[in-house]
């Protein structure tokens, strides 16, 4: 929609020029989807030039400005992105989850054409897709600040809330980087919604390391993102069932379960339990694998 | 600055904070639409250098530069490009509102996005077609015919599957609807919006607007100081009695939150959403009552007690209560106490909006002859000229009401919701002004279906006889009583007639709260009854242990049988006409066993451990035109290049009437129907029209125009005899000519040799909407429930109606899928959820999920071989009605695999899961919707 209290559109990437009534505009699908009475000016992230994606051994760097289609388009264009060695390109079989997480987007393919990754983290919505692949791969964020400083801080505690995040007024997110180690895991993804291809209301993704270290990052269900890790040896292969159980009681109190119409709060804890020990069945065995029935919510 | 749009270069430059789609339109491109404002419906979809992007949540500036292309600019020429092609084909549309961003999106598509239409179409929203027939468009896969003769196009006489005369309009983007009008049009246009209540009740205490004043291009502000005194109701209906009038054009008390209080406007848009925002008001706050319930209980606030009972047609002001209904047929109690099995539940149903993909808009202004012009997107411009009259003491010939085509009604634009307050700056400003409501403003501020608590009793013996059917009925009308009685009793009417029992009690009554108003829907109260009485006739069934449909077989009304629901004699102008229900209740029978054996032989009949299957069905009856009057008139006359303009006063809005008309019209006149122009919904051109709601488009609408088109006939037949000397017996009516003993008069010649003799070939039809007939639809599912997640999967869909004789097969098919498809939504997830403030939550589409093409499953759709007596050419209306089924059909499929009753909608995965949780843990006592059941039966699919 319009946003007619905007006065001005300013082309900048830098922090120093936000004032207050200035939002960052990156790809516009939610300042324009939502609209505004009180803002003044747009910060246009649009010549910024940052490259959207950007590949090495150490793992890939999302550029804030990113847009979900590009992203989509990572796992086929991997090999032409990585810089010319003679090393063996590295196998990483957490970039599934790319594109799972693309299709967790209620928004069309042509949404994303224009949304970013940075936008969809800073909008800080517990079914974020971009926050919860980010979060589950243990991506790291790079803020810019207003005074010219940067910071740096996981995406898993970038959200805080709904609709709350921890940047300050001003602050830009600039990139988000995943490291190798999480790109290399094995992973698996879980996701519930009320309606086919409707917005998230369990989003669960498992990873296990090479080091054996299992991580578990619940999304959607919960306000903000929830991480579980177990460490390598005696957690993670010790964890069973009752285990797991244990630390989502442990992890995730009845009232941080998300509540709005997207699914009712019992529904959500019951599905990130079910969800979770799936992906631990799947992940680190103790029984068949819970692949077939994993399915359940993505439409057919 | 300057874009490319369609081949040509723009220089204009857009505002700082400007999207696209508000761009392109000031540019001319009125095919861009705007159905949600914020990205998620795709109906102003548009390619950025050859990108579908939704133009609405697109920054204008950043096509500085790029190439834009719109539904305008689709076509080569006047070739159209193959996608328009295949949906004109397959008539991939009926309101035609979300049919450009439709094309602009598919036009897009490679063979691999064709593949996956549910997720590559996902934004792309149309609350008509239940996109069956999107899906033939996009594929290309043409029509695809219910039965052999389903497709054809023929000459467009009756039977035949006509094409849509504005079929090429829509698919191009040049169909005008309300606000697609050129600005030269309207010289000095100003634009208005709304502040608008963050109270549900409060007494304005002062509105001071001299801020507001101030800002640069605000020219007025107009309060309830400003507003006339007559309180009318924004319902409209033949008789303005059948509402209370408890409505002013602007109050000094608002009664729910997002109610009016003051109209700002100015110059453009943002200046007079900047005077929204410089408005101060202050509220002397007022107790409030959100829960029909509690409001009417003793000491609840009264919502209307300055009103008086008689005067405003309110029961009782004091007690909210707008509208009750007390009857007894038989002896209730002793019905209950000679049945075997005894089902008592409360049902209730949510509050549902209609989203018409086009909001309600309206432009009023004075011309100069001083007349008042209003072009609205209304199912009602008779109504709304007479309201509009009535409100502001106009002579009915001082204003007109035009609606161009209409974006989708569904109920909604049977009010005055915007023509007022339009109206009443215009009058004041002499000035056109135009008002065009948000998304947002149509969930807080418009209408919603009415929400029904209904308190069952029904009893039934063990030789499947019913003995009582007992309602105890709370409808919520919000903070208006707009529909109210209409919705209650229409409610009550023939969700109980359609059932023999000798022992029937109804207790209803409709009360005001402090929430949003609710008003016509779809249905019109009877898809809230059906959903319990559905509910309620399954249940006795599965516990006496008989199939559902065979208990419904000994129960339901065979034709001739009395029809009564509250009064011991039945309703004298309701007849039948004809009657199918039998064949109906066969057809999705017959249907549903043959889904089952095609699963079975598939060995698709085992989903797994957490799945359960089950089968469920309902029925439902609507009379075929509303009570108490239902007017139209036709005018129908020979042009002189030899074919035929019809004016009819009906609105287009998607229903497919306009197609119907020229077909009855070509059948009198052995003619085309595409030799029938039809010009309507203009207060000028015919007498009178009650409107376009209660299904009476073809069965009402229609018998006009097909009487006006059969005196032409004789008129046309009588003038070739008068000139040509044959005798009138020996002349034909044919296509272009009459054929008089061999020798052929064109048409053409004969208006010509008619005006010379001073003949006028016109004729004109009325009709008054009595007596009435019934139509039927039965709805039968096949449904698997996962009980760990409460995912419910439709496996098969099923409806059968009868529509009696079927004018236009395709677009019958296409209304009954579209209405299946919304009822869907209400059935599993839409629902207008309000806080405890009182503040609608859902406001926005992405709060609100209405069925998007991965939600709706084909549905096989069966047509009754019946004719009626009293329709026009046996037709009956099927409109409103293949929605109501729906709902009940579900929940008792999902009881049948379950063994669990859910009482409650919507029935979310959700609350079938927790409902399954509750049941299996015994609390069925006070659980929120589902409650377990003794005697299951269980079928397997």
């Amino acid at each position: 929609m319009d946003m007619n209290t905007i006065e001005e559109l300013l082309p900048t990437a830098d922090p120093a020029a936000w004032r207050p009534g200035d939002a960052w505009l990156a790809g516009g699908t939610v300042l324009f989807s939502y609209g505004s009475s009180t803002l003044r000016r747009l910060l246009d992230l649009g010549a910024a030039g940052w490259t959207p994606i950007t590949v090495d051994a150490d793992g890939i760097e999302l550029a804030a400005t990113c847009t979900i289609a590009a992203l989509y388009e990572l796992p086929d264009t991997l090999p032409q992105r990585l810089p010319e060695t003679d090393a063996a390109p590295p196998v990483w079989p957490a970039l599934a989850l790319v594109r799972q997480c693309c299709d967790a987007f209620v928004a069309s393919f042509k949404i994303w054409n224009m949304s970013t990754v940075g936008g969809n983290i800073a909008t800080g919505l517990p079914a974020g897709p971009m926050t919860s692949l980010c979060a589950g791969l243990d991506g790291v964020a790079t803020i810019l600040s207003p005074g010219g400083g940067t910071r740096t801080m996981p995406v898993a505690e970038l959200v805080v809330g709904d609709g709350l995040t921890s940047l300050a007024p001003g602050e830009l997110l600039r990139s988000i980087r995943l490291p190798a180690h999480a790109l290399a895991a094995r992973v698996a993804y879980r996701r519930l919604s009320l309606s086919n291809l409707g917005r998230s209301g369990v989003l669960l993704i498992g990873r296990h390391d090479g080091d054996g270290t299992f991580v578990l990052t619940v999304t959607a269900a919960t306000q903000r993102p929830v991480q579980l890790r177990f460490g390598t040896r005696p957690d993670a292969d010790a964890l069973d069932a009752d285990a797991l159980v244990r630390a989502l009681d442990a992890a995730i109190p009845v009232s941080l379960y998300h509540d709005d119409i997207h699914g009712l709060p019992r529904w959500r804890r019951d599905m990130t339990y079910k969800l979770a020990e799936e992906i631990r069945r799947e992940l680190l065995g103790g029984g068949e694998s819970a692949g077939k029935e994993g399915r359940h919510g993505h439409g057919d | 600055m300057a874009m490319e749009i369609n081949g040509t270069r723009h220089a204009n430059e857009p505002r700082p904070g400007q999207c696209l789609r508000t761009f392109l339109r000031e540019e001319g491109m009125l095919g861009v639409k705007k159905g949600c404002d914020g990205g998620d419906c795709g109906a102003c979809t548009v390619h950025v250098d050859g990108q579908p992007v939704h133009s609405c949540i697109y920054p204008a500036v950043r096509a500085e530069g790029r190439s834009v292309t719109t539904v305008e600019g689709l076509a080569d020429g006047d070739t159209l490009h193959p996608m328009q092609e295949q949906f004109l084909d397959a008539q991939g549309f009926q309101c035609g509102f979300c049919t450009a961003g439709m094309l602009m999106t598919a036009s897009t598509f490679d063979d691999a996005q064709k593949e996956n239409l549910p997720r590559n179409l996902k934004g792309n929203l149309c609350r008509c077609t239940g996109y069956r027939a999107i899906a033939d468009a996009v594929c290309g896969t043409g029509t695809v015919g219910m039965d052999d003769d389903g497709a054809r196009a023929g000459d467009g006489q009756v039977g035949d599957s006509a094409p849509a005369p504005a079929g090429r309009a829509v698919v191009t983007g040049t169909a005008r609807y309300t606000l697609d009008v050129d600005p030269a049009d309207y010289p000095g246009l100003l634009h208005m919006k709304l502040v608008r209540s963050p109270h549900p009740h409060a007494r304005i205490e002062s509105i001071d607007a001299s801020a507001a004043l101030r800002v640069p291009g605000v020219r007025a502000v107009f309060t309830h100081e400003d507003a006339p005194a007559q309180l009318f109701s924004t319902a409209q209906h033949e008789l303005y009695t059948d509402d209370p009038d408890d409505t002013r054009v602007l109050d000094s008390v608002v009664r729910h939150v997002g109610q009016r209080v003051a109209a700002v406007v100015a110059d453009t848009v943002a200046a007079a959403e900047a005077g929204v925002r410089a408005v101060v008001v202050r509220y002397e706050h007022l107790p409030f009552v959100l829960d029909a319930a509690a409001a009417l209980a003793p000491g609840a606030p009264a919502i209307h007690a300055d009103k008086d009972a008689a005067t405003h047609r309110i029961a009782d002001p004091a007690r909210n209560l707008v509208a009750e209904l007390h009857s007894e047929l038989g002896d209730v109690a002793a019905g209950l106490a000679a049945a075997d099995v005894v089902h008592e539940a409360t049902y209730r149903t949510q509050r549902v909006q209609h989203v018409a993909l086009e909001t309600h808009a309206s432009i009023a202004h004075i011309d100069d002859a001083g007349r008042l012009h209003v072009r609205s997107s209304t199912q009602t411009p008779y109504l709304t000229r007479r309201a509009l009259c009535r409100v502001f003491g106009l002579p009915t010939d001082q204003v007109r009401v035009v609606a161009g085509r209409v974006g989708g009604g569904f109920g909604g634009k049977q009010e005055m919701l915007t023509e007022d307050i339009t109206a009443l700056a215009a009058l004041a400003l002499r000035r056109p002004v135009q008002l065009e409501y948000t998304r947002t403003e149509q969930f807080t501020a418009s209408t919603t279906r009415h929400p029904f608590t209904i308190r069952l009793s029904a009893g039934a013996r063990r030789d499947g006889t019913l003995t009582a059917l007992a309602v105890d009925v709370v409808t919520d009308t919000g903070a208006y009583g707009n529909h109210a009685p209409g919705v209650m009793f229409h409610g009550c009417g023939e969700s109980l007639s359609v059932y023999k029992c000798a022992n029937k009690r109804i207790d209803a009554r409709a009360a005001y709260t402090n929430t949003v108003p609710a008003g016509a829907f779809r249905g019109y109260g009877l898809s809230q009854m059906i959903f319990a009485v559905e509910s309620a006739v399954d249940e006795l069934a599965a516990r006496l242990g008989m199939d559902p449909m065979e208990f419904r077989r000994r129960n339901m009304i065979r034709d001739g049988d009395p029809m009564l629901s509250s009064a011991p004699e039945p309703e004298e102008d309701v007849l039948y006409g004809s009657y199918g229900l039998d064949q109906c209740v066969d057809l999705v029978a017959d249907a549903l066993a043959r889904g089952s054996a095609r699963y079975r032989e598939a060995g698709m009949a085992d989903l797994g451990p957490e799945w359960a299957v089950g089968t469920g069905t309902a029925l439902s009856m609507i009379d075929t035109v509303p009570p108490r009057g239902h007017f139209a008139h036709t005018v129908i006359e020979l042009l002189p290049d030899g074919t035929y303009r019809a004016a009819v006063g009906t609105a287009e809005f998607g229903n497919g009437t306009t197609t119907v008309h020229a077909q009855l019209a070509a059948t009198a006149l052995h003619s085309r129907a595409d030799r029938v122009a039809i010009a309507q919904s203009d207060t000028d051109l015919t007498d009178h029209d009650t409107g376009a709601f209660g299904s009476t488009g073809t069965v009402v609408a229609g018998k006009a125009t097909l009487a006006a088109a059969q005196d032409l006939a004789g008129r046309l037949v009588a003038a070739a005899a008068d000139i040509t000397g044959v005798p009138a017996a020996d002349c034909v009516l044919g296509i272009d000519a009459v054929a008089c003993a061999g020798r052929a008069l064109p048409l053409a010649q004969l208006h010509r040799e008619a005006a010379a003799r001073g003949l006028v070939l016109r004729a004109e039809g009325r009709w008054g909407g009595t007596p009435r007939s019934v139509a039927f639809n039965v709805h039968g599912f096949a449904v698997a429930v996962n009980t760990g997640t409460g995912e419910l999967r439709i496996l098969q869909s099923v409806q059968a109606a009868d529509a009696g004789v079927v004018v236009n097969p395709r677009q019958c098919r296409g209304q009954i899928e579209g209405g299946i498809a919304q009822a869907l939504g209400a059935a599993l997830y839409e629902n207008v959820r309000i806080g405890a403030e009182g503040r609608v939550e859902t406001d926005i589409l992405r709060q609100y999920h209405i069925p998007t093409f991965a939600d709706v499953p084909r549905s096989e759709v069966y047509f009754a071989r019946t004719s009626d007596a009293l329709g026009p050419l046996g037709a009956k209306s099927m409109s409103e009605s293949p929605f109501n089924p729906v709902a009940p059909a579900l929940a008792n499929a999902i009881r049948n695999a379950t063994g669990v009753r859910f009482t409650e909608l919507p029935l979310a995965r959700d609350v079938i899961y927790l409902g399954l949780v509750d049941a299996s843990a015994g609390t069925l006592a006070g659980s929120s919707a589902g409650s377990p059941v003794g005697s299951s039966v269980r079928e397997q699919v």
